[in-house]
């Protein structure tokens, strides 16, 4: 029995999610193995911020050309029908409301949609990028995150305790342990793993887990 | 008309201490490296110019572009979204121990701040940041039902740009992804000046294909085959 998905597991699951004729918004890191598990016979076109629109896989090693990168600073390719922007269309694109799906990562998520996951407070040199502006404008901002912290302290809060990336703007959260959405300031369990009965996964959520209907088994390969 | 500057140091001219200067460039992709060194190497000779705000997206990796600015030490302050880098050393130290200054900006404030400079719109209102620590102390305003941040606009005295095609009329077009903040800049500074990697006679790139137009720009120098900061790094320069 799976007792908790991997990070790969993780955005299998979010990937199944993808429309068909999305564009999409992969954050630097965890969120970009999403692109890797997209189905087959959809088609989704990513945005990166520094202004590259349907770009595709990583090239071969020694093929990079680094004019050409996204906005984690790696090396990517061209799809058929990309094109390039200054940073203003770029973010013209996030903030107007023409990206239909952006995912980020997070270190707290609250039970109305905020979201922390640009500083862990003071003592570092913080670093925003674009998360602000991601977070604002896609139709749905998804979170993929482990459900619990590396301690095992809940993640998914009543309110947030570190600096906020932003209010209100979280619509779907895919953890390690279930997917979640987030309605009229409640998280609403859409699926658990089987193997983990309600109470045991509301003990690692601070905040209440609302059921609506049918709770789903949260089925992944592996992968 | 003639922007074409006869050497870097000439197209340099006239920068001075205490000049907000913008830099293209996000991460390797469009960063000026030979504008940028010879400006290092002007500090190093004769002290001058220090003392710069720099405004770019990061604030230097490893040891080159700005990062070899910082080293050098003429930047008083960074205005960037992200200075954060594979090596980003140069800024890391001199930050905690208080010698530089950072103003950090969304990314997509920052690029739309310098948009509004260089488009003559003082202000305007962005969802971005709203509620967050960033928006402190800035006015706040509601529209159909949201609340959005007032941001104002960022001007430069000077840019430095990085361009792939130029002619004597400054039109400019970029490589790929090295376009990022460099049109941008070209607008918000009061002198723009820009390393081409090729210099071609006006009517040569199609009109359609322009990507700056020369008004905005003041000073064009030809630098063929540039270096490229992410090349350079992986290369291991220091």
């Amino acid at each position: 029995m799976t007792t908790k998905l991997s990070n790969a597991q993780i955005a299998w699951r979010a990937a199944q999610d993808l429309p068909d004729g999305a564009y999409v918004n992969l954050g630097i890191g965890f969120p970009e193995m999403i692109a890797k598990f997209k189905p087959k016979g959809r088609e989704v076109i990513y945005h990166t911020e520094n202004g590259v629109l349907d770009f595709g896989e990583a090239p071969p090693a020694g093929q990079e050309d680094w004019d050409l990168i996204n906005a984690g600073k790696k090396a990517i390719t061209l799809n058929d029908g990309a094109s390039f922007f200054h940073h203003a269309d770029s973010f013209a694109m996030v903030r107007g409301g023409h990206l239909d799906v952006a995912v980020l990562g997070a270190y707290e998520i609250s039970e109305n949609g905020d979201l922390a996951n640009w500083s862990t407070g003071p003592g570092s040199v913080p670093a925003v990028g674009g998360a602000m502006d991601l977070v604002h404008g896609a139709k749905q901002v998804w979170v993929v995150t482990d459900h619990v912290t590396k301690k095992g302290a809940p993640k998914l809060l009543k309110q947030c305790r570190l600096p906020l990336t932003g209010v209100a703007c979280v619509t779907t959260v895919y953890t390690s342990l279930a997917v979640v959405d987030i309605r009229n300031g409640r998280f609403v369990l859409r699926e658990k793993l089987p193997g983990m009965s309600l109470d045991e996964l509301q003990a690692l959520t601070e905040a209440e887990l609302s059921v609506e209907g049918t709770v789903k088994d949260l089925v992944v390969p592996e992968v | 008309m003639n922007k074409i500057s006869p050497s870097i140091e000439d197209a340099l001219a006239g920068i001075e201490d205490g000049m907000a200067v913008m830099i293209g460039g996000f991460g390797g992709a469009g960063a000026p490296i030979e504008l940028i060194h010879a400006l290092v190497d002007m500090y190093k000779k004769t002290g001058s110019p220090g003392s710069l705000t720099v405004i770019n997206n990061n604030a230097g990796n490893g040891a080159v572009g700005i990062a070899a600015m910082i080293y050098a030490g003429m930047v008083a302050k960074m205005v960037c979204s992200f200075p954060r880098s594979s090596d980003p050393k140069a800024f890391t130290d001199k930050y905690l121990a208080g010698e530089i200054g950072l103003e950090l900006v969304p990314q997509g404030t920052l690029a739309e701040r310098i948009r509004a400079g260089g488009a003559g719109i003082p202000a305007f209102y962005t969802p971005s940041s709203f509620g967050t620590d960033v928006a402190e102390g800035k006015p706040v305003a509601e529209f159909e039902g949201r609340s959005y941040v007032q941001e104002r606009w960022l001007k430069a005295d000077v840019a430095l740009i990085k361009a792939e095609l130029a002619d004597r009329k400054g039109n400019l077009t970029y490589r790929k992804a090295a376009r990022n903040f460099s049109p941008l800049m070209a607008m918000a500074a009061k002198t723009t000046i820009v390393q081409a990697s090729r210099i071609v006679e006006p009517g040569e790139v199609d009109p359609e294909h322009i990507v700056t137009p020369g008004i905005f720009v003041n000073r064009v120098v030809e630098v063929a085959n540039p270096q490229q900061e992410e090349a350079l790094l992986r290369e291991g320069a220091n």
